[in-house]
């Protein structure tokens, strides 16, 4: 047995046979046509050309049909490649004029592009050698006449393992037979990350060499939770991950008796939960799993899916996408929180030594100011369309609170100018995830709406822990009893100065932390959809008194063990199932 | 055979990468004219306007001065709506 540590980028677990993909770079012997084949060879060149083109448009328009316009766009800069005509006759030339073979002259005329641009020094033009790469690859597989052994003919249910996922791939995944991949390269805001989380498919991504580790047909336990892969695992631990996957299941098909029931305590406190979500059509399921409306909508996706500031009308038709299949409910729309990221980092004329430190979130939007009025716009617009809530993330200090609604009122201003309709008493929020914005939260109460907890970022910045770091990511929990302090006073204080304080963080979709959450007062949860079931069951399971009570017990430890292992007790007491 | 030529300076603020570059290019295909982009300074290029994979290979970043060149009946035409894309900023703001 032996576990890889990655970074999960899409959620889920799955226990199954691997598929390794090799990295092969489909290895191209040089070879020479007669001079009376010429024209056969440019014909069967033509022909596979004319077909990928076809099958290419048809990929596109299918996963637009799918998924949107927004994932579908990766697509269209592999069809201007593809109906290129210079790069064409640069391809028959190399068959007419040095006798080669199609299959030659597409990887020397491709290879050529496909190394200038990887050598760009602009992050962004430097990645399209990949897609040259891509789409260099699928011709070639098709001239050899080598069909995929993979993605299109399985049987059975697999694990896919591979170097890195193209884009095209990723989309082109039969959803019935593929249960999840795993691959060496990427990062948690690489395009297969992103269509992964859309397609709901678990991944795990940045596993180095796993694709050395794991030979096909072992035995694998994909965890996008976790983000971790166990090769070969024993016995002892896949009876662990079939009985959490059993619990998950029997969550699910509890989920229709759950789905109409309030998240009501049994003493008759009514609380709300919410979900988070990336993309708009998420909304239908958070529905489905009984969310009340959208606690989080991360914008972060309008920006990586096209790798490029998206355009006011592409803000806007999100937005009111979203509110659209959200029927009058709640969306709270978190303005754009990149900075300590690939997509920023990679673009950045000086990459910042301290990131997470840094020019990122609300500080990169105040620097920012036309690309920041730019989503307020789309999202003042939107604001008529529905029940739209605006929330600012990573506020550390009330000047840049007032800058931020300066900056929110002067496109109120314009909007007015222009006769433009918008909801002027719009609720204004932030996001606590700063200890500097906890301890003030007096202050800060006094100029918003409402709070929203960001626990991932509170707990690395009062821990000063990097969760990503596997040598400290042991530290990073947010049972730590400081960290409690913090979200017990911002609660307390939020409620005294008659703000709503919700939870968008990680910590509020673990039923481990319902109990404890209760019993501080909070009364908005917002999490991962698929979370909502369990914690509205442990909710539906206990009094708000006995919250209280293991609340009051939990503030005593001094040790985050402590807390976990109470915690832990007294949830299974309410729910044995829970866990 | 009418020739015509316009210098803009790319100031979209990512430059000419994808999008845009495949806007030059169906833009570009509509004209019978030839049209090339040349790119001077310390790495020279000309690359033809209805090429697309050529047109990335300028790495026209925000701020590079370019020349638009046509050359066909209707270079003029061609060169005044491709220079309008840049000064459109090809949708960007």
């Amino acid at each position: 047995m032996e576990i890889k540590k990655g970074i999960g980028v899409s959620p889920g677990v799955v226990i199954s046979t691997a598929v390794v993909l090799d990295a092969e770079n489909l290895v191209v012997p040089k070879r020479q046509i007669a001079p009376a084949d010429v024209d056969a060879e440019a014909q069967r060149f033509s022909a596979m050309l004319a077909k990928t083109l076809e099958d290419r448009t048809h990929l596109r328009d299918d996963v637009a049909a799918r998924q949107g316009d927004q994932i579908a766009g990766i697509f269209d800069f592999h069809l201007g490649i593809l109906r290129d005509k210079s790069l064409i006759d640069q391809i028959l030339a190399e068959i007419r004029v040095r006798h080669s073979t199609a299959e030659y002259a597409v990887s020397t005329v491709m290879h050529k592009y496909a190394d200038v641009f990887t050598k760009m020094s602009d992050r962004y033009m430097s990645e399209r050698g990949k897609d040259v790469h891509d789409v260099e690859r699928e011709l070639l597989r098709r001239l050899i006449g080598q069909n995929r052994p993979d993605l299109l003919h399985l049987t059975s249910e697999v694990v896919l393992i591979a170097h890195d996922m193209l884009p095209s791939q990723t989309a082109a995944l039969d959803r019935t037979h593929v249960r999840g991949f795993a691959t060496d390269a990427g990062g948690r805001t690489s395009h297969t990350a992103i269509v992964a989380r859309a397609m709901g498919i678990p991944a795990v991504v940045g596993l180095a060499d796993i694709t050395a580790e794991v030979n096909g047909g072992d035995m694998v336990i994909l965890d996008g939770n976790h983000g971790v892969v166990i090769i070969n695992p024993d016995e002892q631990t896949i009876t662990e991950y079939r009985e959490s996957e059993r619990r998950r299941l029997k969550v699910e098909s509890d989920l229709a008796a759950l789905q109409g029931l309030p998240a009501q305590t049994l003493d008759g406190y009514l609380i709300s939960l919410q979900a988070n979500i990336e993309f708009p059509e998420e909304v239908d399921d958070a529905i489905h799993r009984g969310a009340e409306g959208i606690g989080l909508y991360r914008t972060e996706f309008l920006f990586l899916a096209k790798e490029r500031e998206p355009s006011e009308e592409e803000h806007y038709g999100a937005y009111s996408d979203a509110l659209l299949r959200l029927k009058k409910r709640p969306l709270v729309i978190r303005t754009v929180d990149l900075g300590a990221d690939k997509y920023t980092q990679g673009r950045a004329a000086n990459p910042e030594r301290n990131p997470f430190l840094g020019n990122r979130s609300i500080r990169m939007c105040l620097h920012d100011i036309p690309m920041f009025k730019r989503q307020l716009r789309a999202i003042m617009r939107a604001s008529v369309l529905g029940d739209v809530r605006i929330m600012f993330p990573l506020i550390s200090t009330l000047m840049e609170l007032r800058q931020a609604k300066m900056v929110l009122n002067d496109v109120m201003e314009e909007l007015e100018d222009e006769g433009i309709s918008f909801n002027r008493d719009i609720p204004v929020g932030m996001m606590i995830e700063v200890p500097s914005a906890a301890i003030m939260a007096t202050q800060f109460a006094k100029e918003v709406n409402f709070f929203s907890i960001g626990t991932n970022d509170l707990v690395q910045y009062t821990l000063a822990v990097d969760r990503t770091n596997e040598r400290v990511a042991g530290l990073f929990c947010p049972g730590h009893p400081a960290v409690l302090e913090l979200v017990r006073d911002v609660i307390r204080k939020g409620t005294r100065g008659n703000v709503g304080v919700s939870m968008c963080g990680e910590m509020a979709g673990e039923p481990l932390y319902t109990l404890l959450l209760l019993g501080l007062g909070l009364t908005t949860f917002s999490m991962n959809s698929p979370d909502i079931p369990e914690v509205k069951r442990i909710i539906r399971s206990t009094t708000m008194e006995h919250a209280r009570a293991v609340a009051r017990r939990v503030m005593s430890f001094d040790s985050e063990r402590q807390v976990m292992h109470y915690l832990r007790d007294e949830t299974r007491k309410i729910d044995p199932e829970a866990f | 055979m009418p020739t015509a030529s316009r210098d803009i300076i790319v100031s979209n603020s990512l430059g000419l990468h994808a999008r845009p570059a495949m806007q030059f290019v169906d833009t570009a295909n509509r004209f019978h004219s030839r049209v090339t982009v040349s790119k001077g300074g310390e790495e020279p290029y000309e690359a033809d306007g209805k090429s697309v994979m050529q047109m990335i290979i300028l790495a026209a970043t925000q701020g590079t001065p370019l020349r638009i060149n046509a050359d066909g009946d209707d270079a003029e035409a061609a060169v005044n709506s491709l220079a309008q894309l840049f000064a459109d900023k090809f949708g960007e703001e």
